[in-house]
């Protein structure tokens, strides 16, 4: 019974009231009307849905990032490290996610900002003149949401190649196979449903992210989950906020519905 | 490619600088902060002054040490607080629900399993908005028909409380019915067989079997709710919490006080850490 009042009062009902707010508008004379209004904000302003549009395609680019990043590691731990040092590596590697994602953040601002400490070796070697902006850019961004991410990935992927046997990779060598080929039809196929659980929680951390973008983004890169805070706190337009958090639960349930169709996986069991 | 074939010096070279690499990478942003916090600057940046401990203890006008500065001691307390009162009510229910889903066969199981996992694909900003909304109807609801003033509806420490619960739950169930899945049913059947009442069952049997996944779940519990800061942002009310606190300061210009917290969230979640990861080897190996 506590499970379902959990459930009910802290998951479906915010959420229906979510939507319900999102469909409120007040009209000139003040009254909250029923109305789409909020919506057709939403695809009237462009920078409302060119936001929508580029804060999906980052948070995809993020998520292969990450994947391209970590793969090799959980690869070598797995695979190719002796055994001795296995755990050490991996203790190593779950360190760093332990620490809030705020300081780890903070941690990349005292290193790439204008004053900080990279700038300060760059100079100090001779290597430039004056010191670079390093960070307030699409490029320092999308760095720290891949570093903010790549635990979430690592795991997954560490855990489903070690349940691959090495003798598939034996046998296949034996038969005459290169090493690409070994990759794309043994060890990528093997790893898939790792692959897909670690790209939906990186995904959706991304997309939900406010840190990472709000400190190490620049003025251009805004998130979208920014311009939901903007609504709630800055102008107080609550039933806006809703339709763009509205906008944003779709969207990010959307893209994980596609991944999963297009893999033919099944959410409870890429999750748990 | 792996242990036992046969491989080229270069690939492996090649394998152990790209990792080498990778752990500078995850490393240099955490020591770099650690070592500033000891720097004798007024700002989180090289050249490097002398070592000072000026940031923790100092309290003279230019420098207010940690242990010094009443705002960010209160929010770390805050922090504290929220995090005991999240761990316990997501190990309480989280547990229960890893007993429902494990044991239990009921109709609208699937949907209903459905349902409490969806927290880990809602954003923490939308689970945010959507609890503020939702309360705050409440809340409306309650003063208009009532005529009395709900405070745990309103942003508070208590409404933090209950978002952070809402979807860390989700986590403990994860953790707690992987445990449950190797349980041996019939353990506690043997033990019934032989007199012992239900609730005996469940203290000296299976709650003795699950410590190790509540232990751990607790830990994780604990971190999560402390670290929380896209759910939080929505509900806090006027007890701030540390990331929050932490966020406003970093945003509007910082000092080394930054670097000297983070400094001992580093060592104390390091310490955490090792202490679960011990206690887990050592329940393992039994």
């Amino acid at each position: 019974m506590p499970i379902f009042l959990w459930l009910f009062l802290l998951i479906v009902l915010p959420h229906i009231e979510l939507f319900l707010m999102s469909l409120k508008y007040e009209n000139d004379m003040g009254d909250m009307v029923w109305s789409l209004q909020n919506y057709g904000e939403f695809f009237a302003e462009e920078i409302y849905w060119l936001t929508f549009i580029r804060v999906a395609l980052y948070s995809i680019l993020v998520t292969f990032l990450t994947f391209v990043i970590t793969f090799p590691i959980a690869f070598y731990i797995t695979k190719i490290v002796s055994v001795k040092y296995k755990g050490f590596l991996i203790i190593l590697l779950l360190m760093p996610f332990w620490v809030s994602e705020l300081v780890r953040v903070y941690g990349w601002m005292i290193l790439l900002r204008e004053s900080g400490v990279i700038n300060y070796f760059l100079q100090a070697l001779g290597l430039i003149d004056k010191p670079i902006e390093m960070l307030y850019n699409d490029v320092s961004m999308i760095m720290g949401l891949v570093y903010t991410s790549m635990l979430f990935m690592v795991v997954p992927l560490i855990s489903s190649l070690d349940g691959m046997d090495d003798s598939y990779i034996e046998a296949a060598h034996d038969l005459g196979a290169s090493k690409i080929v070994i990759f794309f039809k043994i060890v990528i196929p093997y790893t898939a449903p790792g692959i897909v659980s670690g790209s939906i929680v990186v995904f959706m951390l991304t997309l939900g992210n406010y840190l990472t973008p709000n400190l190490m983004g620049g003025k251009n890169s805004l998130w979208f989950t920014e311009q939901i805070y903007n609504q709630f706190i800055a102008s107080f337009n609550w039933n806006q906020g809703a339709a763009f958090g509205f906008l944003l639960l779709i969207l990010s349930s959307f893209i994980i519905w596609l991944g999963l169709k297009l893999t033919k996986q099944n959410l409870t069991k890429a999750l748990s | 490619m792996i242990k036992s074939l046969p491989k080229s010096k270069f690939y492996d070279n090649g394998f152990k600088i790209y990792v080498v690499l990778f752990y500078i990478f995850l490393f240099s942003p955490l020591v770099i902060t650690c070592i500033l916090a000891f720097n004798d600057s007024d700002f989180p940046t090289l050249p490097w002054n002398g070592f000072s401990l000026d940031w923790f203890f100092s309290d003279t006008e230019q420098r207010v040490g940690l242990f010094s500065d009443s705002a960010n001691l209160k929010s770390i307390w805050v922090s504290i607080q929220t995090a005991f009162f999240v761990s316990i009510f997501s190990l309480v229910i989280g547990t229960m629900g890893a007993f429902l889903f494990e044991q239990e066969d009921f109709r609208f199981k699937q949907g209903l399993y459905f349902l409490a996992l969806s927290p880990l694909v809602i954003p923490g900003v939308i689970l945010g908005i959507s609890l503020l909304l939702a309360t705050n109807s409440a809340g409306t609801f309650v003063e208009e028909n009532f005529g009395f003033d709900f405070s745990i509806l309103r942003p508070s420490f208590w409404l933090v409380v209950l978002g952070q619960f809402a979807f860390i739950s989700t986590f403990v169930l994860l953790v707690v019915s992987a445990r449950l899945k190797k349980f041996d049913k019939s353990l506690e059947e043997a033990a019934l067989n032989l007199g012992a009442s239900r609730f005996d069952v469940i203290r000296l049997i299976t709650l003795p079997f699950l410590r190790p996944a509540l232990i751990g779940a607790g830990a994780v519990a604990f971190l999560m709710s402390f670290e929380n800061f896209n759910t939080t942002m929505f509900l806090i009310g006027s007890d701030t919490t540390l990331p929050i606190n932490l966020y406003l300061q970093v945003r509007d210009g910082s000092t080394p006080i930054i670097n000297a917290i983070s400094f001992l969230l580093i060592i104390s979640t390091s310490i955490l850490a090792i202490i679960n990861l011990i206690f887990t080897k050592k329940e393992n190996s039994r």
